[in-house]
């Protein structure tokens, strides 16, 4: 133990001197935070539109005000000519094109019938689709008040289907977003300096000294592992605090428990960063490392795309990442407010894998020159 | 003939292959306690190889090596705890200080506190390095380092010292300076295994090995190798077994 606390005094010192830390600490996290949560965002909430009115009747405006009293529309051009809204999309600054025909309105009364067209910039797939549904509703809603005008008699209502959103009334996709974007800032602190630090004592040759010493394997992984702990633990705290602040995040479930599966995912992450720099010889090699499995991990880990809809062998590849059980875990106890009880299938995970990972940490770390 | 007893080192058929490469070939030697053994060779003679093994850091491929009575293959971490270890390549901390390194390898070798800040203020009093006792090890010349170096691998009193190439790039004044460190230590009683390039500091040894090509090719005091090979200096004596 004592030999772990001079370790640790010197870790602590050498991190602080390190003109980088503070910034990497403070700044970062804020930035990614303010960055990712705005930008990170499957909401439509400006859907530029051009409004090709060719009918120009009281019908067709009223259809026009409702895209118009939306606050997801956005209008970006109104004209009478389709060529001139399609250069609009095609140039990427409209994102959907409403086309009314001549005969709008005239159809509507005579046929009961009438169509419109909807043009939609589907580069981006999903977003396309959240588009064609927003659109949809807006029509449906429409049609449902002309049914009721035109022929308001004894038409049965059409089945109303009442929503509640649980857990996230408002739908508001940063309450979604953030939460996962904490963890990851806290996961690429750890992950990165772990993972670089017993590297750089390589690189350096200090290790060389170290190994000479009677000091112990795990007193050795022990004074490496504590130091970045305590720095992503209070990362942790900090992101929380700006989250709540900045975003007003739920926070329905035990913060406590929070930090509880925090602090044994951490051991797990950490452990993994130190197993890649006992694999690498430089801090080059170390770096592409860590990356490669970020990169896998946050991008299958479910911050964008829910593991759910993921195919099966991609889904088994997320029994090896820490990262989609930590999300999960956090969003559930967040959002949901789950306890202790509900987690315990991933909470179980993690903590194998921690123990897991440590193991194979300290048996790769060898003393040898 | 002094007993076996007295032989803090002892070392039998000595091998250590690197693939197809024989890094050090049926090293046999012993050292006597408190005795200054001089291990010399020319750059890739294997003398690296051979302090690494006896310092528990590597495996030999075979042979037999006792450490103090400690064997290299399964008692490393005894071996550890008796010898001090300086490096051909400066291996303290540059981004601490002098009083953090002293503090921090005091820490791991188990000294007190108190014990850790007496040696600390005997140490910097020693080399001088109470005005710069704040700055970073990387604002200091090298041969201050490597008294730093020397004061840090002796910190914990052990029995014996490795120095790989101790005064490498060090000036005269520096060398001379540090040679007197080594004597000092020897006159304790610890045994100091010093490996280095220079001629004139292996007269200095009570008794040098000369190494070739991963062989020991001679080994006794330095006056009677030179002796041997009817010679007036010890550059003499190697420049007659390197050049074979």
């Amino acid at each position: 133990m004592r030999t772990i606390i001079f370790i640790l005094q010197k870790e602590f010192l050498q991190i602080f001197r390190n003109r980088m830390m503070l910034p990497i600490i403070f700044v970062m996290p804020v930035i990614q935070l303010l960055i990712l949560a705005h930008a990170a965002t499957y909401e439509m909430k400006t859907i530029r539109t051009h409004i090709v009115d060719l009918d120009q009747s009281p019908s067709s405006r009223e259809l026009v005000s409702k895209f118009k009293g939306s606050s997801f529309y956005r209008m970006v051009g109104y004209s009478f000519n389709y060529e001139l809204a399609e250069k609009d999309i095609e140039k990427g600054t409209a994102d959907l094109v409403i086309q009314i025909p001549q005969d709008f309105e005239k159809d509507l009364i005579n046929e009961k019938e009438a169509s419109i067209s909807l043009v939609i910039n589907a580069i981006n797939g999903s977003a396309a689709s959240l588009i064609n549904a927003y659109t949809l509703a807006i029509v449906r809603d429409y049609n449902l008040n002309l049914v009721t005008e035109l022929i308001s008699r004894k038409v049965k209502q059409p089945i109303g289907i009442e929503y509640s959103y649980w857990f996230n009334p408002e739908l508001n996709y940063k309450t979604y977003m953030v939460p996962g974007i904490l963890v990851l800032l806290v996961t690429i602190i750890a992950f990165f300096l772990s993972g670089m630090n017993v590297v750089r004592e390589k690189e350096i040759g200090t290790i060389e000294q170290i190994n000479v010493t009677p000091i112990k394997k795990y007193q050795f992984i022990a004074g490496k592992l504590i130091p970045f702990w305590i720095i992503a633990m209070f990362e942790l705290a900090f992101g929380l605090m700006v989250a709540k602040l900045f975003f007003d995040i739920p926070i329905v479930g035990s913060i406590g428990l929070v930090f509880g599966v925090a602090a044994i995912y951490l051991v797990a992450v950490l452990a993994l960063g130190l197993i890649i720099s006992t694999l690498s010889d430089t801090m080059q090699q170390s770096m592409f490392l860590t990356w490669f499995f970020l990169v896998i991990f946050i991008l299958m880990s479910g911050l964008f795309t829910a593991v759910d809809s993921m195919p099966d062998w991609a889904r088994a590849i997320n029994i090896i990442n820490p990262i989609a059980y930590f999300i999960e875990i956090i969003r559930m106890i967040l959002l949901k407010g789950a306890g202790l009880k509900n987690i315990v299938h991933q909470l179980t995970a993690l903590i194998i894998y921690a123990f897991v990972a440590l193991s194979v940490a300290v048996w790769r770390y060898k003393k040898v020159a | 003939m002094k007993t076996v007893t007295e032989n803090i080192i002892e070392v039998e058929m000595l091998v250590k292959k690197f693939g197809n490469f024989t890094a050090c070939r049926d090293l046999t030697f012993e050292v006597k306690k408190g005795e200054i053994f001089g291990f010399l060779g020319a750059n890739g003679a294997g003398k690296t190889t051979a302090i690494k093994i006896l310092c528990g850091l590597w495996k030999p491929t075979s042979g037999k090596a006792l450490i103090g009575g400690f064997d290299v293959y399964t008692e490393t971490n005894k071996i550890k705890k008796n010898i001090g270890y300086m490096s051909q390549k400066f291996s303290l901390y540059e981004d601490l200080t002098p009083v953090e390194n002293i503090r921090f390898y005091g820490g791991i070798y188990g000294l007190s506190r108190s014990l850790i800040k007496e040696k600390t203020a005997l140490a910097l009093h020693e080399l001088g390095l109470e005005e710069v006792k704040d700055l970073h090890v990387s604002a200091m010349p090298l041969g201050w380092k490597q008294k730093l170096a020397f004061t840090v691998a002796m910190l914990h009193e052990p029995k014996i010292v490795f120095l790989d190439e101790p005064t490498g790039g060090v000036d005269p004044i520096t060398r001379r300076q540090f040679w007197n460190m080594i004597y000092q230590a020897a006159h304790r009683g610890i045994t100091i295994f010093v490996t280095t390039h220079y001629m004139d500091e292996a007269e200095y040894c009570d008794r040098v090995s000369i190494m070739v090509d991963g062989e020991i090719k001679a080994l006794d005091t330095p006056d009677k190798l030179k002796e041997m090979y009817e010679s007036q200096t010890m550059n003499e004596v190697f420049l007659k077994l390197a050049r074979g």
